[in-house]
């Protein structure tokens, strides 16, 4: 019985930030964090920040090693590259406020402190370690032309003929069902945030909000969503930059009909063997999640910047 | 309207409120876990199916005919065993290096105060705004240059990048939660700083630290983009799986989405009483 949260309620609470150990810890072997966190650094130097650089360098030389604009020309002039900006942003856009909606209501369910607590947050949790690909492959199961999703709506008499979920014809039906599959996959990520913070609101608030005779929904616009601004804004930034990365679960529901930015690198990588042109693919996702990132913290402005 | 005569007037209409939101509140978690749960279930119902009914339509909801016979025609497809091999082999190294070089660092962010502990938490957290996506291509490049190119010990150091702030930031919270007294304590009674850590706080924080392992663990069995950029002909188990994906039946896709999915289920219920911890904490 050990570790953060343990023997306390069935949900255990978030950790304490770290705080600052007294001075006569640090006299006596101040060279001792810097050696822990060496190991770390060297690492990170090594496998995150020069393949990093690298990926830049690659995208602005052509395939001979000379700095040139050719690999983002050939990127722009790819047949498919409209096609993947539009479907990588639609799909953020459709997919984030689907997550947002059902993360907090899986999360105020959780804080409800129905019977049955933990098992609510372990089934709400389960796709936290679910993969892209088979989380794709789950719903392909559902959406094929001869799948659960025909099967139940023929066997309730809703349609006379099977729909064809997954034609190339109707792309915007292939997205429907990949903002689900997306859904369904990682909306827990959000909804474990979100629960954390709910658990932080001091109860005194809503109990002072219940002296002065607030319904339930004024609790939640006026008490509840203000406390929860700065989980909201992590989890939006944290969702946004995986959602501009999304790839087999595209590739799993979308076959050929519907493609992404992350697949045409792939493609670019593997089939063509054009690791410049794929390497400016995978600069755009970047620069396209670093651009939400902003554009949320701006949208989005923390409780003491609001006052400020 | 005086605030004396409200009171008991509110209380009763907040009584039927109270028990019409908490019936709604048990339907809506009822339909939020069946949109959870369905689609888990009939993955395990296609995959329970053998072939010989796999185009079956309309498709059995119930699982009358359970067989091995798809799962068993996916595991002897060739390559996938090699792949699954490989897979586990992957996430092993990929567990061992992120806890020997994170949690030092998680350690120390937690226990000592020094200058550029704030600067070296910023660097981890932010290296979580970038894309992994963006990893994967420049150093298939190198590995290709270096002989690490589709070996298990590329994909595991690139799965380490990807894991190891999550490692950092997770221990550090452990180690944060074992209070630091005892340690000391342990000092005052004879013990080297080392042989504190070892006997006290270590044992201590063995729990949180082992659910941090496994969820590194999970992350690199789920990763698809990396593997299938890094590896072609010696591919893990999702990259080998992605590209089989289009030119395979049905039946073998449903059996690998089955197959991939069993370690993740596993994997959540041993931490279930971590998950708040090592994923809730907002840090600014």
């Amino acid at each position: 019985m050990s570790g953060p949260g343990a023997g306390r309620s069935t949900v255990p609470s978030q950790p304490a930030e770290p705080v600052a150990p007294s001075v006569a810890a640090v006299r006596r072997r101040s060279w001792a964090p810097y050696a822990l966190l060496l190991p770390s650094l060297v690492f990170l130097a090594l496998f995150f920040a020069t393949p990093m650089g690298q990926a830049f360098a690659l995208g602005l030389q052509d395939g001979n090693g000379n700095w040139s604009l050719a690999s983002i020309e050939v990127m722009i002039r790819d047949p498919h590259f409209q096609d993947a900006i539009w479907t990588t942003l639609a799909l953020v856009v459709f997919v984030l406020p689907v997550q947002f909606i059902l993360a907090m209501s899986m999360a105020l369910v959780i804080n409800a402190r129905l019977k049955g607590q933990g098992l609510w947050l372990y089934v709400f949790a389960l796709p936290l370690g679910i993969s892209e690909l088979a989380a794709g492959i789950v719903w392909v199961s559902i959406f094929t032309q001869s799948g659960y999703l025909n099967t139940i709506l023929q066997g309730l008499g809703l349609v006379d003929t099977r729909i064809i979920w997954q034609s190339a014809e109707t792309p915007w039906l292939i997205l429907a069902t990949i903002v689900i599959a997306e859904a369904w996959r990682a909306t827990s990520i959000i909804m474990i945030i979100l629960v954390a913070g709910l658990q932080s609101i001091p109860p005194e608030y809503l109990e002072a909000a219940d002296v002065y005779g607030a319904t339930t929904w004024q609790k939640l616009r006026r008490v509840i969503l203000p406390m929860l601004r700065p989980s909201l804004q992590v989890a939006l930034i944290l969702r946004a930059i995986l959602a501009f990365q999304v790839f087999a679960t595209v590739v799993a529901l979308g076959g050929t009909g519907v493609t992404v930015l992350s697949k045409e690198a792939v493609r670019w990588a593997n089939a063509i063997d054009n690791d410049n042109v794929a390497a400016a693919y995978a600069g755009l996702i970047l620069i396209m999640s670093v651009s939400a990132t902003i554009l949320f913290l701006r949208l989005l402005p923390s409780r003491e910047e609001q006052y400020a | 309207m005086t605030g004396v005569a409200a009171i008991p007037l509110r209380r009763r209409q907040r009584g039927r409120e109270y028990y019409l939101v908490r019936a709604l509140t048990y339907l809506a978690a009822a339909l939020l876990a069946l949109y959870i749960l369905a689609p888990i279930y009939l993955i395990f119902v296609a995959a329970t199916t053998p072939r010989a009914d796999a185009f079956a339509y309309p498709r059995s909801l119930l699982p009358a005919n359970i067989s091995t016979d798809t799962i068993a025609f996916f595991l002897n497809a060739s390559g996938v065993i090699p792949s699954f091999w490989r897979s586990v082999q992957v996430a092993f190294i990929t567990l061992a290096m992120a806890l020997l070089i994170g949690a030092p660092a998680g350690y120390a962010i937690a226990r000592y105060a020094f200058r550029g502990r704030n600067a070296y938490r910023l660097m981890v957290l932010s290296t979580r705004a970038f894309p992994i996506v963006i990893l994967a291509i420049p150093l298939a490049v190198t590995y290709l240059r270096i002989g690490l190119d589709d070996t298990v010990l590329g994909v595991a150091l690139m799965h380490t990048a990807l894991a190891l702030p999550f490692t950092v930031l997770i221990t550090s919270s452990i180690f944060v939660s074992v209070p630091r007294e005892l340690e000391e304590a342990a000092q005052t009674l004879g013990c080297n700083p080392l042989q504190a850590f070892l006997r006290v706080s270590l044992p201590l924080a063995l729990p949180g630290l082992a659910a941090a392992a496994i969820f590194t663990w999970v992350l690199s069995w789920n990763d698809v983009f990396a593997a299938s950029i890094l590896t072609l002909r010696n591919p893990t188990l999702p990259a080998k799986i992605l590209t089989a994906l289009t030119q395979s039946p049905l039946y073998y896709q449903f059996a690998a989405g089955f197959v991939m999915l069993v370690p993740s289920i596993i994997v959540i219920f041993f931490i279930r009483r971590y998950l708040l911890g090592l994923w809730g904490r907002v840090v600014k």
